[in-house]
């Protein structure tokens, strides 16, 4: 468990959780960070950190492109690491790291939650890792204090929604529709009982992620869960940016309109 | 239906340590329904019934063993015989695979079907079973693959299925089969998908291999008739491989039938483009199965190379990890090069024109067959026919007069 994450939630009163996702090395390393900085000031709760990969199956188009960007500007598990450690000088909000399977195993599964939580990381979402197979990633990540956040679905049972809610670390992740990320399809009523019957079987706090494109699909969430995750919004507002500069303000103004509809 | 290699994969879909499942949450529960249905239907008799007829009528089983007899003059080495998988419907053992899954998919009530596609025999074999039965069909396929295989795309489009052409990474077999997981992430609760090889999540290895293990029964039956003995060894090509497993599966217990595999070296297994995971690979997870795969010490997936659409994949099914480690299975490698002339060499002496997949097979015994005593009995998975390829084989220069 994350004292960090743990903090925040203890803190947070009756306020939602404004999480944005961002993937390192995209558009640059150095970019990338400032994007994070921009998006603390802006009163995100947590932060994603995208570990790209070269095959991310979870992914729709845009995380799919920023991957690949960060990728060619040799973004490594590495580079994800020093990214933690340099934000970790002026950040102190939890830092979550959300990448696949296969870089880890490559790095090594030990060395890399033990480097990871050095670096002053607090958590991991492994998208492609469901709790069926996590059983040595979940011990080596509670032996280093780091959160192991997994993933429900609108297709989960309440069996295995217990038992997700049961091996995550201070809260859970909800994946708003099936579907890959930034889907934007319209969240209805079938959306809001899934919600809702989450927050009736869910003992700790989740999160809703996965197509969150504006204020009224954040609120919309916020009914029944805890905060909401951005990603493909705001990688598609970083590429339509024509400087760093514009890509900064208009993610910041971004998750400013969140921050206030929340 | 299982065979002999029933005890394999065990009850978390491992083969010794490879196989698992490690995909998105929201397929766990659409694979927990296909395992459901296939142990239920793979006892019961209507269903054995049918996909025994229409193995028998649609697809044309039994294929013939067929002695080799040129190739065998030719090569003054052992016996050479063909298991003709090309002799089936649509020209490759991907059909026995496809049939079966169809007539699940049709038990559990999904109407809209989807593949992922490398050679475009699985695209094609999938598309024959949607339009026999009337199911809607879209086949993923890369946009390289599309080029190097159009007869394919053309035949598939005419059986009415919808070909999504995939741009991202080498577009090739590796990102369609992206591609066909993320569609069934998001359409999972309609939507049926028809893998096509011993790959990915359980339990897919494990009814793919089941449904093609029908070539390896009909092969001991065969040789059994024509040698009275079982074959003193099988050559298979692996991609994913299947053919390959479908054909060693009912042999794994007979220790004295060699299994040789082979992998496509493409440029040389030292150019480093090439599609060997077994050979020159380190297990780690793609697809949503941990076996042997090509990447580099990132862990980001190599592109792979091979001439043959069907094998240019970094990864392979994971019971074939385990019986590298268990060395009950040789497995070997060809280049491009050796394939293209075992390739031309085999349509001159035998009048077959086998796929560029199953020439890699071909040549790997042309280039061993010194390792065969003269009377042994060597058994080629012909796994299909290579006119899908004759776009390659003439880019290739092999057809200038």
């Amino acid at each position: 468990m994350s004292k960090r994450i743990a903090d925040m939630l203890a803190d947070r009163g009756t306020r939602k959780l404004l999480v944005p996702f961002f993937t390192v090395g995209y558009p640059t390393f150095k970019r990338s960070l400032d994007l994070v900085r921009a998006a603390v000031d802006e009163g995100a709760d947590m932060v994603e950190l995208g570990m790209p990969f070269s095959d991310p199956m979870a992914d729709g188009p845009q995380i799919q492109f920023s991957s690949q960007v960060a990728l060619k500007n040799d973004t490594t598990l590495k580079s994800v690491l020093k990214a933690v450690s340099d934000l970790r000088q002026t950040i102190n909000v939890p830092l979550i790291l959300m990448g696949y399977v296969n870089p880890i195993v490559a790095y090594s599964e030990k060395r890399f939650l033990a480097d990871a939580a050095n670096a002053g990381a607090d958590g991991l979402i492994i998208p492609d890792l469901p709790v069926d197979e996590a059983k040595s990633f979940k011990s080596v990540a509670d032996s280093h204090g780091l959160s192991t956040i997994f993933l429900v679905s609108p297709t989960s049972n309440k069996e295995r929604v217990e038992q997700i809610d049961g091996l995550s670390t201070d809260f859970v992740y909800a994946v708003t529709v099936t579907g890959v990320t930034g889907s934007g399809r319209k969240f209805g009523r079938e959306t809001d009982d899934y919600l809702k019957r989450l927050k009736q079987t869910l003992r700790q706090p989740y999160v809703a992620g996965f197509g969150v494109s504006s204020a009224e699909s954040a609120c919309r969430l916020t009914r029944y869960a805890d905060g909401v995750v951005i990603g493909s919004k705001l990688i598609g507002l970083i590429r339509e940016a024509k400087s760093s500069r514009e890509a900064v303000s208009r993610v910041a103004g971004f998750l400013r309109t969140i921050r206030r509809a929340i | 239906m299982a065979g002999e290699s029933k005890r394999m994969p065990d009850k978390k879909g491992r083969f010794g340590p490879y196989g698992g499942r490690y995909v998105p949450e929201t397929v766990i529960y659409a694979l927990d329904e296909l395992e459901r249905c296939y142990r239920q239907f793979k006892k019961d008799r209507r269903f054995r019934s049918e996909l025994k007829g229409l193995l028998a009528d649609f697809v044309g089983r039994p294929t013939p063993l067929y002695y080799a007899e040129r190739l065998t003059a030719f090569l003054k080495g052992p016996e050479i015989y063909f298991k003709r998988e090309d002799l089936n419907h649509t020209g490759a053992h991907k059909i026995n695979n496809t049939v079966g899954q169809i007539l699940l998919a049709q038990r559990m009530g999904k109407k809209r079907i989807i593949a992922e596609t490398g050679a475009g025999q699985h695209g094609l074999a999938t598309a024959t079973v949607c339009a026999r039965f009337g199911m809607s069909c879209i086949v993923y396929m890369g946009t390289e693959d599309m080029k190097r295989q159009k007869p394919n795309v053309e035949k598939m489009r005419l059986l009415g299925a919808k070909v999504v052409p995939v741009t991202s990474g080498s577009a090739t077999l590796k990102d369609a089969t992206s591609e066909a997981l993320r569609d069934w992430v998001t359409n999972v609760r309609s939507t049926f998908y028809v893998l096509g090889s011993v790959v990915g999540p359980h339990p897919y290895p494990m009814i793919v291999r089941d449904f093609q293990t029908i070539i390896g029964r009909e092969t001991r039956r065969q040789s059994l008739r024509l040698f009275k003995t079982p074959p003193d060894a099988i050559i298979a090509c692996v991609g994913g491989g299947s053919n390959a497993l479908g054909i060693f599966a009912d042999f794994l217990k007979d220790d004295q039938v060699k299994l040789i595999g082979v992998e496509a070296a493409g440029y040389g297994l030292t150019s480093g483009q090439h599609a060997a995971p077994l050979a020159k690979g380190k297990p780690g997870v793609l697809h949503g199965a941990f076996s042997y795969l090509i990447y580099d010490d990132d862990g980001q997936v190599i592109l792979p190379h091979s001439i043959s659409a069907g094998l240019d994949y970094p990864g392979v099914g994971p019971e074939h990890s385990l019986l590298k480690d268990s060395g009950r299975v040789t497995y070997g490698t060809v280049t491009d090069a050796e394939a293209l002339r075992a390739f031309e060499q085999v349509s001159r002496l035998e009048g077959i024109i086998p796929a560029l997949e199953t020439s890699h097979a071909l040549a790997w015994l042309m280039k061993h067959k010194r390792k065969f005593k003269k009377n042994e009995k060597i058994v080629v998975c012909l796994s299909g026919r290579g006119d899908k390829d004759m776009p390659i084989v003439a880019s290739a220069g092999m057809l200038d007069e």
